[in-house]
Parts: C-alpha cells; sequence; structure tokens
C-alpha cells in the first residue's frame, strides 16, 4: 500500500517537474490548485509548478497566500481558499468572497523547507514580470539565487520588455545563473554568463562559480577560476572599506567621548575618572526626553534628540560645575587624589542612577531619520552611524572654533600653556578652571546624547568607554585638539582592523600594547605641548 | 648588620602594629581551634577566613603604601600582581586536585578536559612542584612589574599618564584571562581546591595554619618595607617623590630606583595573592578588574599614605566596614558610601587616620617642646583656649 504510494507520488513528481521544465502546456488554474487540498507535501509541490504554469493572473496571489500561510483548504468539498488579515475566505481561483459558513475541516496547506525553497523560486519567476521596478528587481534576485531552469523562458521574455537598467542587469545575471547551471549550455554562452557573474562581483556570485560542474571543459573552467579570483580580489577590497568605516565610526564615538576629558585634562591636568559618568547622564537625559514626549506629544518624537542635546549640554555642564566647585577646587596640585576623588564621584554617580532608574538597561529609540541603511558599493552604512560621525566632527569643529576665536577660548588656551604667567596678565584661573570642566562635562553630556543612539542606556555606559577615552588622550597627547582627533581615528580603525585577525579581545590587548610601545617613543602624546612649562 | 637594620627601621608605630599582629596570629587560632564551640571566646572558621583575606589586603596595602606613598608611583594596576600571584598559586592548587576531579583526570584539570584539551599548556608545566609554583608566585608579577615599569619609567612617564597605563594593564589581563583559549580557565577560573602541600584545604587546621602565615607574611612585609624606606635608598625614593627632576640632576638614576621599588612592589602583591587564593578558595580573572586596584589604593589612604602601618590599618579596617555594610540593610547604600569615602578621605583626611595621628602627635610634642624652652626665658603665657 505504502509503497504504491511511494510509486505514484514519484509518477506524479517526475510528471510536474517535467510540466514545469517544458512549461508547454497551459493547465487550468482549477486543475492546478486541486492539489492543495491532499494535504501531501510532494501534491502540493505540484500544485505550486502547475499554478505557476497555468499563466493565470492569480497565480501571483495564490502563491503569496500560500508563502504567508493564508492558503487555506478543505479535503471534503475539494476547495481552496484564501483567509484575509480579517479572517474573510475568498475563492482562491476566482477571488469572490466565499458564501456560507467556512467548512468544518478548513485548514491551512502546510509547508516545509523543501516547499519554502520552491516556493520562493515560484514566486520570483511570478513578480519577473510585475509592473513595479523593485519588485522585478526582488525577483530577479530571487531567481539569481534559486537558479531555477524553469524560470528561463519567462526571464527572456522579461529581459525583452526591460527598459530599467538596473533591473535588466539584475536579470541578465539571474539568466547567466541560470544557463551556469543547466546542462546543455553552450560553451560561449557559458563563458558569457560567468562574465556576467563575474561583473556582480558579491558572494552569491562566488558561490554561484564555485558550484560550476567540474566536468567543464578546460576554457570555462579557467574563465571560473578567473572570475571567482576577480570577484575575492573585489570583495576583499570591500572588506576594507567596511572595516574603514566600522573604523571611523568607532573614532568617531570614541572623539565623542574623549575629546571633552582631553580638554579638563590640558587645562587642569585632571583626570576626571567621572568623566564617562557626564556621558551616561547624557544618555538618561535623553532617555527622560524620550519619555516625556512619548507620553505628551508623540508628533514631536522626531525632535527629541534636537530637543535633549542643549538640556544634555546644560544638564551635564551644570553638575560639571558643581563638581569643580564643590571638590575639584580644593584638590589643585594634587592630580593623584583628583583622580581617587572623582572615582569616587563616578561610584556615586552611577548608584544614584541605578536607584533612581533601576539597574536595566533603558530603551531610546532612534527618531525617523536615523533609523535604518543604505548600500553604498558593497558595504551597508547605517544612518545612526552616519550621523554620529557627522555630529562628532561638528562637536570638534564647534570647539575648535571655541578655542580660537572666543575671549573665553583664548583665556583656556593661556592657562593650559602656562598657568602662572596667564595669573599674572589678569586671568582669573579658577573661573576658567570652573568652565573649562563645566565645558568638558558638557560635551560628555552630548556623547552621551549621540551614544544612547547605538548604545545600551544603562548605569554602566560609561564604565566601557572610560578606559578606550584615556588610552586616546595619553595616545594623542593634551596638547591641542587635533590630538585627540587623530588619536580617536587611528585607534578606532586600528581596532577594526585588527579584530578580523586577532579577534574583539586580543585586538584590545594588542591596541593596549602597541600604546604602551608608542609611548616609548613619545611619552606625551602624537600631539605634545612643548615648551618649559610641560615638565612641571 | 642586620639587627642595626633591625632597630632602625622599627619606630614605635611599626612595633605596636608588628606586636599586634604577632599576639593574633598565636590568638586567633588558638581561640578557634582549642577553645570549644560553647564557649564565648570562641572564634568561628568563617571567621578566621574573613580576617585571614582582610591581612592578604594588608600586604597588597603595604606593597601600594611602599611605591605611592614612598616614591610618588601612582600603581592602579596593582590587583594584577596580586591576582598574577593568586593565578599562579591556583594552578598549583589545580594540579594538587588530581584523580579527585569531576573528570578524574590525572593531568589535566577539569576544565581542559571540559574544553577537551589533550595535552598539558607549556605554561602549566612544573607546577605540580610546590616550589615551582611558589618560585612563579613571586617571579610572573616581579617580571612583569620589571619589564613594564623599565619600559614606563625609562620614557619618564609619570604622574596621572602613569595610573592609566597600569590601569590599561590590568584591563587587558582582564580581557586576557576571560578568555577560555589563554588557557587560565576563562570566566570560571580555578576553583575546587583539594589539598595544599598534603594538607586538606578546608579543614579548620589548615585554614588556622594559613591565617598564622598570613600574620607572619605581614609582619615580614612590613619589615622589608621599613628597611627600605629608612635606607639610604628609601631617602632617595623620597626625594623621588618630592622633586623628581632635582633627584635626577643631581646624578640619581632614578628611573632605575623606581624600577627597583616597583618590581618589589609587584613581589609583594603577588604573595598577598599567593596567600589569599588558597583562604578563599576560587581565583577568577574578576581579581584583574580595575575598579579593585583602584579599591586597593583608596585603603591606602583612608589608613594614611607614606605610613606603611597605616596601609595596612586602612585595608583592614575599609574591608571590614565593607562586608559589614554590604552584608546589612544598608547594602544598597555602600556604593554611596564607598564613594563618599574615596571623597571625603581625599578632601578631609589627606594625612589618612595613622597619618593624622602621626601628624597630632608631633605638633603637640613641637608645642611642649616650644613650651619648655620658652619657660626658661619668659614667664608662664596665660594658658591657651583649646582648639
Amino acid at each position: 500500500m505504502r509503497f504504491g504510494r511511494a510509486c505514484l507520488v514519484a509518477l506524479a513528481l517526475a510528471f510536474g517537474l517535467a510540466l514545469g521544465v517544458a512549461n508547454a502546456q497551459a493547465v487550468s488554474l482549477d486543475d492546478a490548485i486541486t492539489h492543495f487540498t491532499a494535504d501531501d507535501f510532494d501534491e502540493t509541490l505540484i500544485g505550486v509548478n502547475e499554478v505557476v504554469a497555468s499563466g493565470s493572473s492569480r497565480a501571483e496571489t495564490i502563491i503569496g497566500a500560500l508563502q504567508n500561510g493564508q492558503l487555506m483548504f478543505s479535503a471534503e468539498k475539494k476547495a481552496v481558499y484564501i483567509q484575509d488579515a480579517a479572517g474573510q475566505l475568498v475563492d482562491a481561483a476566482t477571488g469572490q468572497p466565499a458564501g456560507g459558513p467556512p467548512p468544518d475541516d478548513l485548514d491551512s496547506v502546510h509547508l516545509n523547507n523543501r516547499l519554502r525553497g520552491a516556493i520562493d523560486a515560484a514566486m520570483g519567476q511570478l513578480t519577473l514580470l510585475s509592473r513595479d521596478p523593485e519588485r522585478r528587481y526582488q525577483a530577479a534576485q530571487a531567481v539569481f539565487k534559486s537558479r531555477a531552469a524553469t524560470a528561463l523562458p519567462t526571464l527572456e521574455k522579461a529581459i525583452a520588455q526591460e527598459t530599467d537598467g538596473r533591473v535588466k542587469v539584475a536579470l541578465e545575471q539571474a539568466r547567466a545563473a541560470i544557463l551556469l547551471t543547466t546542462p546543455g549550455t553552450s560553451e560561449a554562452d557559458k563563458l558569457k554568463a560567468i562574465a556576467t557573474v563575474r561583473d556582480r562581483g558579491d558572494q552569491d556570485a562566488l558561490g554561484l562559480l564555485a558550484d560550476i560542474p567540474a566536468h567543464e571543459t578546460p576554457v570555462v573552467a579557467k574563465a571560473a577560476s578567473d572570475a571567482i579570483a576577480a570577484i575575492q580580489t573585489r570583495l576583499a577590497e570591500w572588506d576594507a572599506v567596511q572595516n574603514l568605516w566600522y573604523g571611523l565610526s568607532l573614532g568617531s564615538v570614541l572623539l565623542l567621548a574623549a575629546i571633552g576629558l582631553a580638554i579638563t585634562f590640558g587645562v587642569m591636568g585632571v583626570i576626571n575618572m567621572a568623566h564617562g559618568e557626564m556621558v551616561m547622564l547624557g544618555a538618561y537625559v535623553t532617555y527622560v526626553v524620550q519619555e516625556i514626549i512619548r507620553n505628551n506629544a508623540p508628533a514631536l518624537f522626531d525632535y527629541s534628540l534636537a530637543i535633549a542635546i542643549p538640556l544634555a549640554f546644560v544638564f551635564a555642564g551644570c553638575v560639571g560645575i558643581l563638581i569643580e566647585r564643590c571638590i575639584i577646587r580644593f584638590l589643585y596640585g594634587r592630580p593623584l587624589e583628583t583622580l581617587l576623588a572623582t572615582w569616587g564621584l563616578s561610584l556615586i554617580l552611577q548608584q544614584a542612577v541605578r536607584t533612581v532608574f533601576g539597574p536595566n538597561n533603558r530603551e531610546v529609540g532612534n527618531p525617523s531619520f536615523m533609523s535604518g541603511a543604505f548600500d553604498l558599493g558593497g558595504i551597508t552604512v547605517t544612518y545612526n552611524r552616519l550621523w554620529i560621525i557627522c555630529f562628532a566632527l561638528a562637536v570638534f569643529v564647534a570647539l575648535l572654533g571655541l578655542l580660537r576665536y572666543t575671549r573665553f577660548g583664548l583665556e583656556m588656551r593661556a592657562v593650559t600653556q602656562n598657568r602662572a604667567m596667564a595669573a599674572s596678565m589678569g586671568i582669573r584661573t579658577s573661573r576658567v578652571d570652573a568652565l573649562t570642566f563645566g565645558l568638558g562635562s558638557a560635551i560628555a553630556g552630548i556623547a552621551g546624547v549621540a551614544l544612547s543612539q547605538i548604545d545600551n542606556v544603562s548605569p554602566n555606559l560609561g564604565q566601557s568607554y572610560i578606559i578606550d577615552s584615556f588610552m586616546v588622550v595619553v595616545f594623542g597627547g593634551v596638547g591641542n585638539l587635533w590630538g585627540t582627533f587623530v588619536g580617536s581615528f587611528v585607534l578606532g580603525v586600528a581596532n577594526k582592523f585588527l579584530e578580523p585577525f586577532a579577534g574583539a579581545v586580543l585586538g584590545k590587548i594588542a591596541i593596549l600594547i602597541l600604546i604602551i610601545l608608542f609611548i616609548q617613543k613619545r611619552p606625551r602624546g602624537l600631539f605634545a605641548l612643548k615648551g618649559r612649562a610641560v615638565e612641571a | 648588620m642586620s639587627s642595626h637594620i633591625l632597630i632602625r627601621s622599627l619606630d614605635r608605630s611599626a612595633t605596636v602594629f608588628l606586636i599586634t599582629v604577632a599576639v593574633i596570629a598565636i590568638a586567633v587560632p588558638v581561640l578557634n581551634l582549642a577553645v570549644p564551640q560553647s564557649s564565648d571566646f570562641h572564634i568561628p572558621t568563617y571567621l578566621v577566613a574573613l580576617f585571614g583575606k582582610y591581612l592578604c589586603y594588608a600586604i597588597l596595602a603595604l606593597s601600594i603604601d611602599l611605591i605611592w606613598g614612598y616614591c610618588g608611583i601612582l600603581s592602579l594596576g596593582q590587583s594584577a600582581f596580586f591576582a598574577l600571584g593568586g593565578y599562579a598559586m591556583g594552578m598549583y592548587l589545580m594540579r594538587q586536585i588530581g584523580t579527585r576531579g569531576v573528570y578524574a583526570n590525572p593531568i589535566l584539570p577539569d576544565f581542559m578536559v571540559f574544553l577537551n584539551w589533550k595535552e598539558l599548556p607549556y605554561s602549566w608545566y612544573g607546577f605540580q612542584h610546590f616550589p615551582y609554583a611558589a618560585l612563579m608566585v613571586v617571579l610572573v608579577p616581579g617580571v612583569l612589574a620589571f619589564v613594564f615599569g623599565w619600559l614606563a619609567f625609562r620614557s619618564r612617564v609619570t604622574g596621572v599618564y602613569l595610573s592609566i597605563i597600569t590601569q590599561a594593564l590590568t584591563y587587558a589581563l582582564m580581557l586576557g584571562f576571560f578568555r577560555n583559549n589563554f588557557g587560565f580557565g576563562g570566566n570560571n577560573g580555578l576553583t575546587d581546591f583539594k589539598d595544599i602541600l598534603g594538607f586538606n584545604v578546608e579543614a579548620e587546621t589548615t585554614r588556622a595554619a594559613l591565617f598564622s602565615i598570613t600574620c607572619v607574611a605581614l609582619m615580614l612585609g612590613l619589615l622589608v618595607c621599613r628597611a627600605v624606606v629608612t635606607s639610604k635608598f628609601g631617602k632617595v625614593l623620597i626625594a623621588i617623590r618630592d622633586a623628581e627632576a632635582r633627584v635626577r640632576f643631581l646624578g640619581y638614576r632614578v628611573e632605575s630606583y623606581k624600577v627597583l621599588v616597583f618590581t618589589l612592589s609587584a613581589c609583594m602583591a603577588g604573595i598577598a595573592g599567593a596567600l589569599y587564593v588558597p583562604q578563599i578558595g576560587i581565583i577568577n580573572p574578576s581579581e584583574f578588574a580595575p575598579g579593585n586596584s583602584i579599591e586597593a589604593v583608596i585603603w591606602v589612604a583612608v589608613g594614611g599614605r607614606g605610613t606603611l602601618v597605616g596601609a595596612a590599618v586602612g585595608a583592614i579596617l575599609a574591608n571590614y566596614a565593607k562586608t559589614y555594610f554590604t552584608s546589612g540593610v544598608l547594602a544598597p547604600y555602600w556604593l554611596f558610601m564607598l564613594g563618599g569615602l574615596f571623597i571625603g578621605v581625599t578632601l578631609l583626611l589627606p594625612r589618612g587616620i595613622i597619618g593624622s595621628l602621626h601628624h597630632w602627635t608631633a605638633l603637640r610634642r613641637a608645642r611642649i617642646s616650644a613650651a619648655a624652652e620658652e619657660g626658661v626665658a619668659a614667664p608662664p603665657p596665660e594658658p591657651q583656649p583649646a582648639e
């Protein structure tokens, strides 16, 4: 009994495949969809192929419903329905609403992985002729991956009438993929196909070329291996670009986190261990702003960051000035003690935030202009990373301008270079100190706004950046802001280029060792202050 | 000669401290082992282990005070040396488990069997011998400190720069030890110890003995530090702390002095770690955490920087407070208190407890001697109102 059934299935399958390959006689849609009522995977496969072969305008809807699990059948009535999102049944073949109560034995058509593959390929074929260029493009990609030989006639038709350049290329690549994997293609066609695939040049193309059977003629085999080599080179180049991009992204984050630290360290010689906590406070300001907007004016959500940035700047700045007035002011000339006191302060701030907001990560959303991504050549660029790079550069430029063109900047530079002389010239150094510390903290605060977009907002947020920021400051030196700028980007890029070879952790260790060796050559960093006052 | 050094290095507070520790070294094991449990004087075993831990921290604090208090080197990586010493001891203890582990492998520790390793890594060779392990306890931190210090001090990395670099060092080590393929147990570290030198580590007698040994180590550590800082070498160290450039111009090789004292301090920290591990029963990479080093520095600040005895006292007091507060209802506030301690000590009590005591006695003595001198020449002045 079972054996007989298996034979039948095999026969039916062979029949179905033959149908598919030949794509010859148009089966009627009604006959095709009755296969779905058998509740058997092999029957369903035949059904899928026949529905495609029928060339009916309903085919796309039916296969789509099958893909989404909305295709229902009743074995008793031999009827097939599509259930829409509201639960209404429509007749699959006609698209008319099914009258009367739903049948008792209504069930969805079951799928397995093999079927899903076949459905994807079928959808690919069906949408090749769609009106929407984007759908045609997607369909071409699907066919490229499935390499279903059944799609070839449709593909030829689609290429002939295609007007959109990008879609046409994709369609031709899909055709090349089919030609390469079907037996009986002429050598010249194969060579042409290899050239087409080679121009595509991504991982999928590589996989396709690697699948070319070994028994090909030497010319084809050579062309394939050449193409593989060419694609691999291309991919390696794009990998490097990708690493560079990630490195720049990390560098911009480091720049944001370290630049405030560099200012305070440069002017006051104070290492602020609570700097990371200022970043954290900025991130929590963003969280609070977004919460208020969510509850009161959801329409303003896209402006939440624009609101959070000045608030974080002012809030963190005020906290900074408060810290300077209450603690650091009493510890000048004792940098090591300042380090300890600010460490204690960081513990208190962390625990305070933990008490108020809880120890868990808080949800901070991306405004619409910061979510999503786009493809640039072989890499994917996410908008939030892109915006953070722009933001870091903007902050850097603004700070450069502040130091260069304002009176406060002038006083700050004077105090950095020679505190005693600056004081003799009538600069109120203690006021400069307080404002500098406030400025450094405020920049940390807006860095927190940016970091809330790419990192978890938790009380430990600051801790994860503080050691890296120190490394930037040590590496770049505190002579001027360019040191921090170069330091962050060099460390960011170096980190990302080391990661693929050494792994994330060993990469980090390697960076630390390199910095230790680097300060052998330049103990005061890349851009050191020069002059007599430095050693004191 | 040796007695001369001994006498010179013993001032009053050091003597008092040494005698106290010696009494504790004898009294605690006796009260733990010989006094019946029903007695009020009985000290439970968990307290012995707890105070043993404090004493190890006291040795660590001594090693920090030696370089920070007397040479101005603020190392935020001292816990790295502590943990390395601990790992060396832990590796010896792991090799002693033998076939009693879960997988009963006579050579490979459990975690290696678990990771499906076939052979013992080279770094583990020789650790079944106690003398070799004991040598490594001192040698590994010492060599690391020597190389690191030589690189850092030679290029005149000082002050906060040095602090940050040492912090990065311990951070890098922590990341490394967290990795399984580093070969030291990864995340879980080394634990499940059975024997030390043939004695069961869990036994009360072993614990009491370890406690006494830790007391002795602390006394020796204090003596060594006192001997160093009261010698001519120590005078140069203090001079470096106060005016490094001037010492260099006077013709001293500052970096040699610094490297030497840094290495000595790292060895002491390693010994402290080695004594810590058998008493606690575990060593894992979180001992490398940069926060631990900074906390150890604050013990020194609490007790009094540059007093040695103060460092040890500060470590014991701060850790007792930590145990007391983190186990009670005040636990959520402990980090506030710790943070407050950092700020309060640096702002209000910059000399620390012992340092302030020294300062007040010195002031009083100066006032008395000044009064005595004036008393000869002039009539006694009006009694001053109390300050």
